[in-house]
């Protein structure tokens, strides 16, 4: 009789015809032990089963890039023999079910993947996309996450300088929590994680291991229901404490010469760390499952092999060196224990209590994993909206006051005030900015960083809404002074089983290839979060972006706050005046409808570099992106994050023109005589530029004459959150 | 000046502090490992901030146990320039090297932002390069720096002109009694403040109003 029955399967997460290709691969039945590591290793979570077949189709190469996806992070040349290694990961499922340990222990997860490479994280950022606020677990959810990422963050004095938060009902059922890391390391000191060679040792360093977060990552595979709150001990719980050690004792051994191959213990744990790092060394592993550290008495080897335990790591290392690397975990006073050997066998082979519990082909874990060409359908592309039928009669200051203590645009200061900002003391832009920048310490340059999606773009228009998600990455990096360098991606869908969500997820994927290709932006690591579902109700699409760039001297950075009384105000890039799902049409009129605005990325592209162009030639220090709310919501937050007022002078002060979300816009500053001679150049490089006001005064007026006093505009923007949060209704 | 800036486990300031003492007196400092007997020779020595112990059982206790912790106090009691910044600051009041203790922020929320201060009292060798009454701007980090003592306590340190910074009192992100950020021993060697007077050294960073505190302990210890 056999011991996996149909339930034992299902309950695996596992269908009837993944179980026949593991005994068919097997050539024969496999054991309890083997299952479960199967069915995390083919998870959608680890095997990117739905995605993989697309995904290779976006661009991950140019002479910039040093490592693309397939490592634990992206590693992208900055010169000098500097690098930047970076990544974005989801964390979506546990942070719902328990948003505190949820959010800390995605953060922890993604520091592991960059520190691992042998980087030392400099810089965090997040995004987050909650349900409604009148939603009665959205307050709950909001305080859990925020808390847990600054729990996390600060303790391991890594700076969290930004990020971005969305609130729409479609994320009721499931909230996204998207970390993103960002580390330095020098080029010749990069760390991959191939196991290779025969006979050497396999280290096992960090937490003990425990009975927690066994099988998050297939719960993080599958739909929500009424019964998820009920997954709550899938949830690992993090110590940062201890991976502030580790962090610290892995760089120490990392300046020598020990370490063969590193890889953290993230998702499935030491079934994926080890069956991935003999997948890439083309080597086997045996393991001794009795020399693992353990927290718990009496844990079997399945419940060992599934558990996700934070704070790990597993490293090969040279023969010979493990006394010299154990002194530097016993000094740090981590675990440390050699738990088992490469072979040349390409078997993953476990033993527990001198006995054999699983053996299996690496290669059936990895390579041989499914890969799905799950049937999708596009959808039809949106007429445009008539834009007669937006009402025109409202006083475009009114709206605009709305607009800003609007829960997607009001000042997010109440959760980056949580954050440690300025710990490492090289944050030079802080959250508030279009792009967050971070000195290379010691150095003149920097490292701009940014996070973008709008997702009810994406929604109307997957396509469009991830080429603009690029776009957006791209202008805001460049908006700071940076040029932009690589793109890390978030995937976050509904259940690809599904061909509508299938279809979003292609399209998004090709928007995004589209887009990179354009700019020169390749995408060097991602993450995919599917199965963003309940009860049959899916998230929008999202696909994050998080940008890397560089600023080659800080010192010629953009900030968004103007800088002094009479200056020109100058808008770069066409106005067409697309209200089709902008914020406007949402938050004050009530509707989201149309199309979103087409990206032109020729038209990017020329606008941003000659945007660029002057930050770098110091002609312009004053410079914002336009996107969410507008040209209008775009001037009004450069006149409150400075307190200089702005008088507006163009002729076309509709609805249209100045809540319109067209794309490659930028709004700068400059005093009035160099004004002329950059509008000059700005014809001489076909860059659309005009005057539309001045700076000065304590009030923000119209060409029409309607004015209203910054200091109003900033107690709106800065109200609604800590007002929220306290429990006013909403 | 010869300087050493104590690394605990999880301490995470320690390079911030060490940078700025590199930039402002030209020297390296030590970087000593709290597991150790003794703090070599130094005219000052800096308990950095960060999260001590993870901040397990309370914030700086663990941390004022520690071997190292032992010269630290002999090196005190005997002059040695001690400054404790932030989880320093805690770890201070948990050795006994400095009165009251830092509670919980009054919002019950970690906070990170700049925050005006006011020096009031430039008589000691961390302050005399301000004047009394100069406003400062350093950035704060912190859950527990809400300072707290008994009023008797509290009445003294500012009798004997120990409270060295006070919050603008419109500007106290902690609710610390009587908006103390920072206070001396009563010998004045030893400083305890929660705002990071390391993160306002450089231009870049939004203010250089800590500076001073760096440069007047050149002075007085060169």
């Amino acid at each position: 009789m056999s011991a996996i029955t149909p339930d034992i399967i299902r309950a695996h997460g596992l269908t009837f015809d993944e179980y026949s290709r593991i005994e068919r691969l097997l050539k024969r039945e496999p054991n309890l032990v083997e299952l479960g590591v199967f069915s995390v290793m083919w998870s959608e979570h680890c095997s990117y089963k739905s995605t993989r077949a697309h995904l290779r189709r976006l661009p991950t190469k140019g002479p910039q890039v040093i490592q693309g996806p397939g490592e634990n992070a992206g590693v992208v040349d900055i010169g000098d023999g500097d690098v930047v290694v970076f990544k974005m990961e989801s964390h979506n499922h546990p942070s719902f079910i328990e948003p505190y340990q949820g959010a800390a222990t995605g953060v922890g997860g993604i520091m592991r993947d960059v520190f691992t490479m042998g980087a030392r994280p400099i810089a965090m950022m997040n995004a987050l996309r909650f349900g409604a606020p009148q939603h009665p677990k959205t307050r709950h959810l909001v305080s859990g996450v925020v808390a847990g990422i600054g729990g996390y963050g600060n303790c391991m004095g890594v700076p969290t300088v930004g990020g971005e938060v969305n609130f729409h009902p479609a994320y009721n059922g499931n909230i996204l929590v998207n970390a993103m890391c960002v580390g330095l390391a020098r080029a010749d000191k990069i760390f991959l994680s191939a196991a290779k060679g025969a006979g050497n040792p396999v280290v096992y360093v960090g937490s003990k291991t425990g009975r927690d977060g066994i099988h998050g990552a297939t719960m993080a595979s599958a739909e929500f229901n009424e019964d998820s709150e009920e997954k709550r001990p899938t949830v690992q719980v993090g110590d940062p404490f201890t991976e502030k050690l580790l962090l610290e004792a892995c760089l120490e051994l990392m300046a020598t010469d020990a370490i063969i191959g590193i890889q953290d213990m993230g998702a499935a744990g030491l079934t994926s760390s080890s069956s991935e790092m003999a997948a890439k060394g083309g080597a086997g592993i045996e393991l001794d499952l009795d020399h693992v550290p353990q927290r718990e008495s009496n844990m079997t080897a399945y419940e060992m092999m599934l558990s996700e335990s934070q704070e790990r790591m597993l490293m090969v290392l040279k023969p010979g060196r493990e006394a010299e690397a154990e002194r530097i975990f016993k000094k740090w006073e981590l675990d440390f224990a050699i738990i088992g050997q490469t072979t040349d066998t390409g078997r993953l082979v476990i033993k527990h209590k001198g006995a054999v519990v699983a053996d299996m082909p690496v290669d059936a874990l990895s390579e041989e994993a499914p890969v799905y060409e799950r049937p999708y359908t596009r959808k039809a592309k949106l007429l445009p909206l008539d834009s007669r039928t937006v009402d025109d009669t409202r006083p475009p200051l009114v709206s605009l006051l709305r607009l800003l203590q609007s829960p997607d645009l009001c000042s997010r200061r109440w959760i980056w005030e949580q954050y440690d900002h300025s710990v490492m003391a090289d944050t030079v832009q802080a959250p508030g900015g279009d792009a967050a920048v971070v000195r290379v310490h010691g150095k003149t340059k920097a490292i701009a960083i940014t996070t973008d999606v709008t997702p009810r773009y994406c929604r109307a228009d997957a396509f469009e809404g991830a080429k603009q998600a690029v776009a957006e990455a791209w202008r805001n990096l460049t908006a700071v002074g940076a040029v932009p360098l690589a793109v890390t991606d978030n995937l976050n869908f509904g259940n690809p089983e599904r061909p509508e969500t299938m279809g979003d997820i292609v399209a998004s994927v090709d928007g995004i290839g589209e887009a990179c290709r354009a700019l020169s932006f390749p995408v060097v690591s991602g993450n995919c979060s599917l199965y963003n579902e309940t009860n049959g109700e899916a998230i929008l699409p999202t696909p994050a972006i998080g940008g890397v760039g560089l600023l080659r001297d800080v010192r010629h950075m953009a900030t968004i706050a103007f800088k002094s009384e009479g200056e020109s105000i100058i808008l770069i890039g066409e106005t067409r005046g697309h209200l089709g799902q902008s914020l406007y049409l949402r938050d004050i009129d009530g509707r989201e409808e149309g199309p979103p605005p087409p990206v032109d990325l020729a038209n990017e592209k020329r606008n941003g570099d000659f945007v660029r162009s002057l930050i770098e030639a110091r002609r312009a220090d004053t410079v914002h992106d336009v996107s969410d709310g507008g040209l209008l919501v775009a001037i009004a937050e450069m006149a409150m994050a400075s307190g200089i007022g702005a008088q507006l002078s163009m002729p076309d002060d509709g609805i249209a023109a100045l809540f319109g979300e067209d794309q490659a816009r930028y709004v700068l500053t400059v005093g009035e005589k160099r004004a002329a001679a950059i509008l000059a150049d700005a014809k001489r490089a076909g860059v659309p530029a005009r005057i539309i006001g001045t700076t000065g005064g304590a009030d923000l007026v119209l060409p029409n004459g309607d004015k209203l006093m910054i200091a109003r505009l900033r107690n709106a923007h800065e109200a609604w959150f800590p007002l929220y949060m306290s429990g006013d209704p909403v | 000046m010869k300087s050493a800036v104590i690394v605990f486990p999880a301490s995470n300031c320690d390079r911030d502090a060490a940078t700025a003492l590199e930039q402002i007196t030209g020297s390296k400092p030590a970087m000593v490992w709290h597991g150790d007997a003794d703090v070599p020779d130094a005219d000052l020595i800096v308990l950095p901030g960060g999260f001590s112990y993870g901040d397990y059982l309370r914030c700086g206790a663990m941390a004022a146990q520690s071997r190292i912790m032992r010269d630290v106090k002999d090196k005190a009691n005997k002059g040695v320039a001690v400054l404790g910044i932030c989880n320093g600051f805690q770890i201070l009041t948990e050795a006994g090297l400095l009165p009251g203790v830092l509670l919980r922020n009054t919002g019950l929320k970690f906070v990170c932002r700049p925050v005006e201060m006011v020096v009031e009292e430039s008589q000691s060798a961390f302050t005399r390069a301000y004047q009394n009454g100069e406003r400062v701007r350093f950035p704060v980090a912190h859950g527990e720096g809400n300072y707290f003592a008994d009023d008797a306590t509290l009445d003294r340190l500012e009798g004997e002109n120990r409270v060295a910074f006070r919050y603008a009192p419109s500007d106290n992100p902690n609710g610390a009694a009587r908006n103390i950020a920072g206070i001396l021993n009563e010998r004045r060697n030893v400083l305890g403040l929660m705002p990071h007077p390391e993160r306002a050294c450089d231009p870049r960073l939004g203010s250089t109003t800590g500076r001073p505190l760096f440069e007047s302990l050149i002075e007085s210890l060169a």
